[in-house]
């Protein structure tokens, strides 16, 4: 039913609010079996555009499809093959954690024989199988995210769209939550997973940075890391790190000094010509440099430096 | 539309009735608290009035005309004054609604063919003065027959026979109000309750972002309407039922018809009501909203238009005109034509059909509103 292997894709998606440009021509493709992360400030689009592959919302213009299925015309069908979690916990609070799973089994007409198996398998990946009789408000977060994506995945469906599913969980919930969609994903299942946790850009196979209504970066997490070329990390370590940081502040090719750990990070421009400068600065000034290297940055710092970057254009 | 979907949806919106245990316990105490302060405190029936007698004349007929108010079981005579000062502070103070005066000389002028006598009303409430007025007529022209007849007697002729109307009064034999106003209550309760308990349901999901998560997955607006219609149709049956088994047994109000035409026009106004209160609920994002729409296209209707108390036909053409699109009005009519005139579908067919026309229409209407609120 899908000859051309990509889960999603979607061509100069538009969704525009008023004189509001949500999602402002977004072109993008998914491989099935991918963990495609969509990372983002908060207002960049990205539940707009997971509401608009989900069938929730109209786009304004441009196609998409999911699975196959177009958007605008078949968007019945695509409602039965994908799972959805929403930004907001979303199940019924004051039912059963069993009642949830059954009300969902039969929303999305789980065929008789195998419903006992899904709900079992779901309770078990949730962990929830002694709670559930439990009322559902009276999980934690990270139980309640759990039983969200057991819910969203009843049914097996080949796609899934989790719209920033571990806002607002401890970070021990937030790992074991990774583990199952890797494990998801393992078994064949397309994720399309939002979040504003930039460390989680880490565990997705491909990444696509949104910033206001537009991609402006889409590759694997190391394409992005190394793939900087106007953006390098040093990693300095100095006899005085406050003098250091005063001294380079304002040194040209220095993009950003922060301290981290016992040593300092610096953002320049240029690897070669902007280390000697530095190198050369501190020399007058009295201070020893004991270490001056380049590391790989962080995701949190590639995507500061790509938003920067897209800024200034736009100044 | 699938099954497996609107079971499921059903299940999903009983568990919600059933948890919430306040709002069940008020959906059930409802009607009894309604039909128990409506049926005993609204009475349209207007006796005992209360009257002070001035008078002035202090002669046999003057004393005979005081006996006859006396004597009417529609007033009580509270007491007697010597001045208008005594009967208008009484009036004022709400103590008398009526106030007789015969002036001096009235036995004399009566004796000499035209007797006069003065009634003061308090018309602040117009209905129950018209009504005492009446009263105070009649027992006025009963007493001046009285004297004619007497003076044609003792002349030695034959008094002309008096028209004597025979009033056999059908339906509501003893007319009292009750009789009338508790089976239209029950047509009340059931619009204010349809109203309540549906008017949230929609806008709630909202709310709390479960709606976003439903319409993700394959199910129909058709079914979720359907779903939680059917919900509260159960508690709403349950509640006719209280109502009517109430209405029979603590206000025994004659049941003249058939109970299956009652149950039959019940489940079609209660899917009137319930559709009319989720259309209210389907239009709005917030709880707050909901319910003042809510209130607005059931609450006020059902009471108003639906000629429960307040008779249509006496309301100008405009809002005669309105009440046919509330179907409160269809409803009301069935009840207290099964209850009192024992009527069946032979005659309350048009109304039945009338409801379900209106089913229908709120139903597409609500269907097509949820599919506007989709996208």
């Amino acid at each position: 039913m899908n000859g051309n292997g990509w889960g999603v894709e979607m061509h100069d998606l538009v969704k525009t609010f008023g004189s509001f440009v949500a999602v402002d021509h977004v072109s993008l493709q998914v491989r099935k079996g991918e963990i495609f992360g969509f990372l983002g400030p908060n207002g960049a689009g990205k539940s707009t555009t997971i509401r608009m592959l989900c069938g929730l919302l109209t786009p304004t213009s441009g196609t998409a499809s999911v699975n196959g299925l177009d958007v605008a015309t078949q968007p019945e069908e695509i409602r039965k093959s994908i799972g959805y979690m929403s930004q907001k916990f979303s199940l019924y609070d004051d039912l059963t954690v069993e009642e949830n799973i059954d009300f969902f089994t039969g929303m999305y007409g789980v065929p008789h024989e195998v419903r006992a198996q899904r709900k079992q398998y779901v309770l078990e990946m949730a962990n929830l199988t002694d709670r559930r009789s439990a009322m559902t408000r009276t999980l934690s977060g990270g139980w309640k995210q759990r039983l969200a994506l057991g819910c969203a995945i009843l049914h097996d469906p080949p796609i899934l769209f989790l719209d920033e599913p571990t806002s607002g969980v401890d970070p021990i919930a937030r790992r074991a939550f990774w583990g199952l969609i890797h494990d998801l994903s393992e078994t064949g299942h397309t994720i399309f997973v939002s979040t504003h946790y930039m460390d989680e850009a880490e565990y997705c196979h491909r990444i696509a940075l949104m910033y206001r209504g537009k991609v402006i970066a889409l590759g694997t997490p190391s394409e992005l890391k190394h793939g900087l070329d106007t953006h390098f990390l040093l990693n300095l370590e100095a006899s005085d790190p406050l003098e250091t940081m005063r001294a380079l502040e304002n040194l040209p090719g220095v993009l950003d000094v922060a301290i981290f750990g016992r040593g300092l990070h610096v953002m320049v421009d240029a690897l070669d010509a902007t280390s000697t400068r530095i190198r050369q600065a501190l020399a007058a000034k009295g201070i020893a440099v004991q270490s001056l290297d380049r590391i790989t940055p962080s995701m949190e710092d590639v995507f500061v430096a790509l938003i920067e970057a897209e800024e200034r254009k736009a100044a | 539309m699938s099954y497996r979907r609107f079971r499921a949806m059903f299940v999903k919106e009983l568990h919600h009735v059933t948890r919430d245990s306040l709002s069940l316990a008020m959906a059930l105490a409802m009607p009894m608290m309604m039909l128990l302060l409506y049926g005993y405190a609204l009475s349209l029936d207007v006796d005992h009035i209360q009257t002070l007698v001035y008078d002035q004349d202090g002669t046999t007929a003057s004393r005979n005309l005081t006996r006859q108010f006396q004597g009417s079981q529609y007033f009580q005579v509270a007491g007697f004054v010597n001045d208008y000062h005594s009967i208008e502070h009484a009036i004022d103070t709400s103590h008398i609604l009526i106030g007789v005066a015969i002036p001096r000389g009235f036995g004399k002028d009566l004796a000499n063919g035209s007797g006069k006598v003065q009634l003061l009303v308090d018309g602040s409430d117009s209905n129950t003065a018209s009504i005492a007025m009446g009263y105070a007529e009649g027992v006025v022209q009963g007493y001046s027959a009285a004297v004619q007849h007497d003076v044609i007697n003792r002349k030695g002729l034959k008094p002309p026979g008096p028209v004597d109307a025979r009033i056999r009064v059908w339906y509501n034999s003893s007319l009292e109000s009750k009789n009338f106003i508790v089976p239209g209550l029950i047509g009340v309760i059931l619009v204010i309750l349809a109203g309540q308990l549906t008017s949230l349901t929609i806008a709630r999901e909202w709310e709390m972002g479960t709606m976003e998560q439903v319409l993700s997955t394959p199910l129909r607006p058709a079914e979720i309407v359907l779903g939680k219609m059917l919900a509260y149709f159960v508690v709403g049956l349950v509640d006719a039922a209280i109502a009517v088994t109430v209405a029979i047994t603590v206000f025994t109000v004659p049941f003249r018809g058939s109970f299956l035409v009652l149950a039959v026009s019940t489940c079609l106004f209660l899917w009137c009501a319930l559709f009319t209160g989720i259309w209210a609920s389907a239009g709005c994002r917030t709880q707050v909203q909901a319910y003042q729409f809510g209130i607005l296209v059931s609450f006020l209707p059902g009471f108003l238009l639906s000629g429960f108390t307040f008779s249509i036909d006496t309301m100008p053409k405009a809002i005669q005109v309105l009440s046919y699109f509330f179907p409160a009005r269809y409803y009301v009519t069935i009840v207290k034509g099964v209850f009192l005139k024992g009527i069946g579908f032979r005659i309350l067919w048009v109304e039945m059909a009338f409801l379900v026309m209106y089913g229908t229409l709120i139903f597409w209407r609500t269907v097509k509103k949820m599919n506007q609120k989709v996208a």
